[in-house]
C-alpha cells in the first residue's frame, strides 16, 4: 500500500502531518480573507517569507526565527494600508511583493551554493526538519484552536465590521488576530508548498467552497474537507509519480476548482429549465 | 431620562469640520428621526454617536445606564455584502457577540432569543433561509433582528429603507414604529419624509447652515422644515 510506505519514512510523516495541519488553518483563514477582499494579502506575505528566506541564508541564520518576525510584522503593515486607503491597498502589496522577491533572489544568489532558491520558491518535502516540524505542528494548533474559539466573532467582523465596532465588539483585535494567524501558517507552509504557491492554499478552498455552500459554516466545513481531500491526493501523487510535492497539490485544488465551477452553472441551468 | 446627549459638537472627519455647535439629546423612548441633505454630515453624525469616530469638539455622554455596546445598529446597505454566504439564523445570532462569553458556539438562551427576534418581525419561516437570497425588505428586516439581539434600549438605523419599495418601506417602518411603541428608543437617519411626518417625535435636521432639533411639531413650523416640506412635494401652505 503506497501510504503504508509513505508513513515508513519519518520525514515524509513528518512533512504529511505539517502540511495537512497548515492546509486546514489556511483554508479556514481564507475564507475570511476572501469574503474581506484580502486574500491578495496571502500572496504578498509569502513573497515577504522568500526575502526573509534569503535574509536567513546570507546570514546562515535559522530561517524560522528570521521568517516569522518579518512577515508577522508585514502582516500587521499591509493590513494597516489596505485598510486605511481602499484604493492603494493593492498596489501596495504588489510593490512589496516584487521588492521582497527581488531582494530575496540577489541574497539566496550572493549566499551561494548551499542554498537551494528551487526549494525556497516552489518548497520541498526535504526541508521540514526536526525542529521545524514541531514548530509547524506548535503554530498550526494554535491558529486552529484559535479560529475555532473565535469563530464566531471573525464572522461578524469580517460581514459587517461597523455593526460590530458600534456594539461593542473589538473589530480591529479579530482583525489582528486574523493578520497574524495568516503570518504564522504562511511561514510554516511555505516549507512545503513553496513561497509562490502557498496563497494557493488559503484561496482556493475559500473560493471552491463559496461556490457549494450558502451558510458561513457550511463554507467553512467545506474549504476545511476540500484542502484536506486536495492534500492528501497532491501528497500521495507526488510521490507515485515522483511530482514535486507543493505544484502537484495545487493543481488537484485547480481541478476540483474546474469541477465545481462546471457543478454549480449546470445546477443553475438545471434550475432555470424547472 | 435621557440617553444620549451631545453638547457643542464638532463634527467632522480629517480634522475638516462639517457642523459646529450642535446640541442634542435623546429621550428614553424617543423616536429622533435625522434629515438632512447630502453632505450635511448626517453619517460623520451616526459615526460619531457609536463612537466610531470622536468629535472635532464638545463631547457625547451616555446616561441612563445606556453603555456604549447598548447601541442596536442597522447599517447602511453598501455597508454590508449582498453576497456573504451566511444562513439567517449566522446574521441573527452574531448581534449578541457583544455580550457572548461562552467560549464555545452560542447558548441556548441566545438561540432561543434569536428565534424570538424573528418570530417578532415576522421572520421566523426564514431561519435556515441563505441570507443573500433573501429579498431587500426581508434582509432588513433580519437586521432588525440582529440590531434587537445586541440591544432592546436603543436602535440606530442609517437609512433602512435605500432600494426598497414603497410598500416593502411602508412595511419597515410600521415595525420600526410597533418596536418604538413597546419601549425601544429609535435613532433613524433617512431621507424620506415620511417617517418624520407620521412616526417620529423629536426631529433633527442638519444642513451647510446650521441644524433644527426639537420636537416634530415645532420643526414642521420653523423655516427648515418648511423648506424640507416644499422639497419633498408636501407644501400644504
Amino acid at each position: 500500500m503506497i501510504i503504508a510506505e509513505i508513513f515508513s519514512y519519518s520525514f515524509l510523516l513528518r512533512a504529511f502531518i505539517v502540511g495537512l495541519l497548515v492546509s486546514v488553518s489556511a483554508s479556514l483563514l481564507g475564507v475570511s480573507l476572501v469574503l474581506r477582499r484580502l486574500s491578495m494579502i496571502g500572496d504578498g506575505l509569502s513573497h515577504v517569507g522568500f526575502s526573509a528566506l534569503g535574509i536567513a541564508a546570507f546570514f546562515s541564520l535559522s530561517p524560522m526565527a528570521v521568517t516569522i518576525p518579518v512577515v508577522v510584522v508585514s502582516a500587521f503593515l499591509l493590513l494597516h494600508i489596505s485598510a486605511r486607503r481602499k484604493a492603494g491597498g493593492d498596489s501596495a502589496i504588489a510593490l512589496l511583493s516584487s521588492a521582497s522577491l527581488a531582494i530575496g533572489v540577489v541574497l539566496v544568489s550572493v549566499a551561494g551554493v548551499n542554498t537551494d532558491l528551487n526549494a525556497f520558491l516552489f518548497g520541498s518535502i526535504l526541508s521540514v526538519s526536526k525542529s521545524d516540524g514541531w514548530i509547524s505542528l506548535i503554530v498550526s494548533s494554535v491558529t486552529l484552536f484559535s479560529f475555532i474559539v473565535f469563530y464566531h466573532q471573525i464572522y461578524l467582523t469580517t460581514f459587517d465590521p461597523a455593526f460590530a465596532k458600534a456594539t461593542g465588539v473589538k473589530a480591529e483585535h479579530y482583525t489582528a488576530l486574523l493578520s497574524l494567524m495568516t503570518a504564522l501558517v504562511i511561514v510554516v507552509g511555505m516549507r512545503i508548498l513553496g513561497s509562490l504557491l502557498i496563497s494557493s492554499l488559503i484561496i482556493f478552498p475559500a473560493a471552491i467552497a463559496m461556490k457549494i455552500g450558502k451558510t458561513y459554516f457550511s463554507v467553512s466545513v467545506a474549504a476545511a474537507v476540500e484542502a484536506v481531500v486536495a492534500f492528501i491526493i497532491g501528497f500521495v501523487a507526488s510521490y507515485a509519480f515522483s511530482l514535486p510535492t507543493g505544484a502537484s497539490i495545487v493543481i488537484v485544488h485547480v481541478i476540483v476548482f474546474i469541477l465545481a465551477v462546471i457543478i454549480k452553472s449546470a445546477r443553475i441551468r438545471l434550475r432555470k429549465a424547472i | 431620562m435621557i440617553l444620549i446627549s451631545g453638547r457643542n459638537l464638532t463634527l467632522g472627519y480629517d480634522g475638516q469640520p462639517i457642523i459646529s455647535n450642535l446640541s442634542f439629546s435623546v429621550e428614553q423612548g424617543d423616536y429622533l428621526c435625522i434629515v438632512g441633505e447630502n453632505g450635511s454630515g448626517k453619517s460623520t453624525f451616526v459615526r460619531t454617536v457609536l463612537g466610531l469616530v470622536e468629535p472635532l469638539g464638545g463631547e457625547i455622554v451616555y446616561k441612563g445606564g445606556l453603555r456604549k455596546n447598548e447601541i442596536g445598529y442597522l447599517p447602511q446597505q453598501s455597508g454590508i455584502q449582498r453576497d456573504f454566504p451566511s444562513s439567517v439564523m449566522e446574521v441573527v445570532l452574531s448581534g449578541c457577540l457583544n455580550r457572548h462569553r461562552k467560549l464555545f458556539g452560542y447558548s441556548a438562551d441566545e438561540k432561543n432569543k434569536a428565534l424570538s427576534a424573528l418570530e417578532r418581525l415576522g421572520m421566523d419561516g426564514c431561519r435556515k433561509a441563505s441570507f443573500q437570497e433573501l429579498s431587500g425588505g426581508q434582509q432588513q428586516r433580519v437586521l432588525l433582528c440582529r440590531a434587537l439581539m445586541a440591544t432592546e434600549k436603543l436602535i440606530f438605523l442609517d437609512e433602512p429603507v435605500t432600494g426598497l419599495d414603497p410598500k416593502t418601506s411602508s412595511e419597515l417602518y410600521s415595525i420600526v414604529d410597533s418596536l418604538n411603541r413597546s419601549g425601544i428608543t429609535i435613532m433613524m437617519v433617512t431621507h424620506d419624509i415620511h417617517p418624520a411626518l407620521n412616526d417620529a417625535r423629536t426631529i433633527l435636521h442638519l444642513s451647510h447652515n446650521g441644524y433644527f432639533f426639537g420636537p416634530k411639531e415645532k420643526y414642521f413650523q420653523s423655516p427648515m422644515g418648511r423648506v424640507f416640506m416644499k422639497e419633498a412635494g408636501h407644501d400644504h401652505s
